[in-house]
């Protein structure tokens, strides 16, 4: 019983992260259109520069101001600077552009840094809280739990409940009409990258403690999942997206548990075969066609 | 060009390569068979990307599924004490036929999608990779790869030539075929499809194009090739290990395609040229600095990477056709400057 709920409730946190990541991929499509393979890359980015404040300061907090804060900077600079200027003849050009920037910070980093994984403390403790006999979950858990509630929480609200929300939902559903309608097209896609780097920043730091650590590469596999968690929830759909990174945090942790952790990036490559066979749009998608 | 015009200009370039090998001293040979090995990818990749706006992120995967498949044949073929010829030939039938069916397998689930898709799904499959290698580390070795006992050169060509230039002549002589098929490919009523269907799917099918089958079956023959690229590096290095076929090194291949310019043979090989020779030149720089060596150790490798990337974004904005794009313009307009002063120009 115990290991049961133990496993339920570390698979939960590591899909409430993925469900995060695939947040941030599906602001960005819903934007512009865009799936950002640059997404991990980026966020690793925002995380090394939080974690030197980590090292610095010692406090988790300000790491976590320092994610967004630069996440958001990345985002805009992404926007401004590099992606604004593709040409939008074929998707595939945004695609490549984003792989070139994803190679530049990689190799910047690891040129920085250095290859190896950097442990990140956090001061929560990773033991489970006993009621009785049963262990039941950990303090970090519940953190990752609360935190990624809050940013949903604040998601949604941001986007039915005010007026920037209302913008930035226009300029995504018909940029032309947004435009006649008064609403700053261009400058709602810079703050939809801003939020979504933030956010993907965000969940690279809040899944790093549980991982190896922070290396250049840490975002690789984290963007597979998130991916494949993003198309099983339909690309479009941010409840989707928090549904379906329950769903495969859970999956993931059962499997890797019972047969050991390099079984993971398999079950998530056969996982991704079989959704793209039987259900390409995804399960909570709007849209039906997608091939046109 | 008719097809066996087309096939005699494959070989004639064949030709050339070969007598430069033996001009060449045994590095640069093995840097040629590895060029060769690589132009199999860039190739079928250019293709795919080019011709029927597919993109893959995880062309190493499908080198690597025809590397193992090499290894694991030609390590069976020598316990088997298999004659020469077959020693030699079979092992990269195998690597094709395995390469075309994973290929043709990633190609169904994700070739019938537009965008993002495929690119995502053979992104996971090039991650996937390691744990596949150590997952079944029985049969592939895990981390640390299998070592491949390779038929060597003839004996009678021992006394000529240096393992190195065989390599090269081997790696030539499958990029050539790979190389002419393609460029046969390019010339057939299937490239009208294949354009067809990148452009405008509504219109392919209303032609009576099966867009699915197109795509699918491109994704497969550009993994064919792949496979044979892989099968050369199997049988350069004799060795294969998940480390060489990383998502860097599909990255690299990307980067090859475009600099070359997407969707042609010929920037297909000039990038495979690019990608050799810009690491061998970043790490030279790097040993030449006097710098600490941890630093040294850090630029090694990484250097290239942002190079690469930096090369990536600055063709794909201001130049998106590529070298091949940039000779053909240079090559267009000597030739438009001949004629323009034999007639007298006209005043208007």
């Amino acid at each position: 019983m115990s290991t049961v709920l133990l496993l339920l409730g570390a698979g939960l946190a590591r899909g409430a992260v993925f469900a995060l990541f695939a947040l941030a991929l599906v602001l960005i499509w819903r934007a512009t259109r865009i799936a950002n393979f640059a997404q991990g890359a980026m966020s690793v980015a925002a995380a090394y520069l939080a974690y030197l404040v980590l090292v610095g300061t010692g406090s988790f907090a300000l790491a976590i101001v320092t994610v967004l804060v630069v996440g958001a900077a990345i985002g805009f600079g992404m926007e401004r600077g590099l992606m604004r200027f593709v040409p939008s003849r074929s998707p595939l050009n945004s695609i490549i552009v984003a792989i070139g920037a994803v190679m530049v910070l990689t190799g910047l980093l690891g040129i920085l840094f250095g290859a190896d994984y950097k442990p990140v403390s956090v001061p929560f403790s990773r033991e489970p809280i006993m009621i009785g006999e049963l262990a039941i979950v950990s303090p970090y858990t519940l953190f990752v739990f609360v935190v990624v509630a809050v940013v949903v929480a604040g998601i949604a609200l941001l986007f039915t409940r005010t007026s920037l929300g209302l913008a930035m939902r226009a300029s995504a559903f018909d940029d032309e009409v947004a435009r006649l309608n008064g609403v700053r097209v261009s400058r709602m896609r810079t703050l939809g990258w801003m939020l979504s780097a933030a956010v993907g920043g965000l969940a690279v730091l809040l899944a790093v403690p549980t991982e190896l650590g922070l290396s250049p590469h840490s975002g690789d596999l984290l963007f597979v999942n998130a991916f494949t968690v993003a198309i099983i929830g339909g690309l479009d759909s941010p409840v989707g997206a928090v549904i379906a990174g329950l769903l495969i945090g859970v999956l993931l942790t059962v499997v890797t548990t019972l047969w050991g952790a390099t079984v993971g990036p398999i079950a998530i490559l056969v996982l991704l075969v079989v959704v793209l066979l039987v259900r390409p749009q995804g399960i909570f998608s709007l849209r039906k066609a997608r091939l046109a | 060009m008719t097809p066996i015009q087309r096939w005699g200009a494959t070989a004639g370039i064949l030709v050339l390569a070969i007598a430069a090998t033996f001009v060449l001293d045994p590095y640069r040979n093995y840097l040629l068979a590895m060029t060769a090995a690589y132009v199999c990818a860039t190739s079928g990749l250019s293709l795919l990307v080019g011709r029927t706006g597919q993109l893959s992120l995880g062309h190493a995967a499908f080198m690597a599924a025809g590397a193992y498949a090499f290894a694991l044949t030609s390590n069976a073929l020598a316990e088997a004490d298999a004659p020469g010829p077959v020693h030699l030939l079979v092992p990269f039938l195998a690597a094709v036929v395995v390469a075309s069916v994973v290929g043709l397998i990633v190609g169904v689930a994700g070739a019938r999608l537009h965008g993002p898709y495929l690119a995502g799904l053979t992104l996971a499959l090039v991650i996937a990779l390691p744990a596949i290698a150590s997952t079944f580390g029985g049969l592939f070795g895990g981390d640390a790869g299998l070592y491949v006992s390779v038929e060597r050169r003839p004996d009678w060509l021992s006394t000529v030539i240096a393992t190195e230039q065989w390599q090269a002549w081997v790696g030539l002589i499958v990029a050539a075929i790979v190389f002419g098929a393609l460029a046969q490919l390019v010339r057939s009523p299937s490239a009208i499809r294949m354009q067809a269907v990148r452009d405008d799917e509504s219109a392919a099918r209303l032609s009576g194009i099966d867009p699915v089958r197109v795509r699918v079956g491109m994704f497969g023959i550009s993994a064919a090739a792949a496979g044979l690229g892989g099968g050369v590096l199997a049988y350069v290095t004799q060795a294969v290990s998940p480390g060489a076929y990383s998502l860097t090194f599909s990255l690299f291949l990307l980067v090859a395609v475009v600099i070359g310019g997407v969707g042609t043979l010929a920037g297909a090989v000039w990038g495979a040229i690019v990608i050799v020779l810009v690491p061998e030149i970043t790490t030279a720089i790097t040993e030449a600095l006097p710098l600490p060596a941890e630093l040294s150790q850090r630029l090694d490798g990484n250097l290239a990477i942002v190079v690469f990337g930096v090369i990536l974004v600055v063709v794909m904005l201001a130049a998106p056709q590529g070298i091949h794009g940039a000779v053909a313009a240079l090559t267009g307009r000597l030739r438009r400057r001949r004629p323009r002063t034999a007639p007298p120009a006209p005043t208007t």
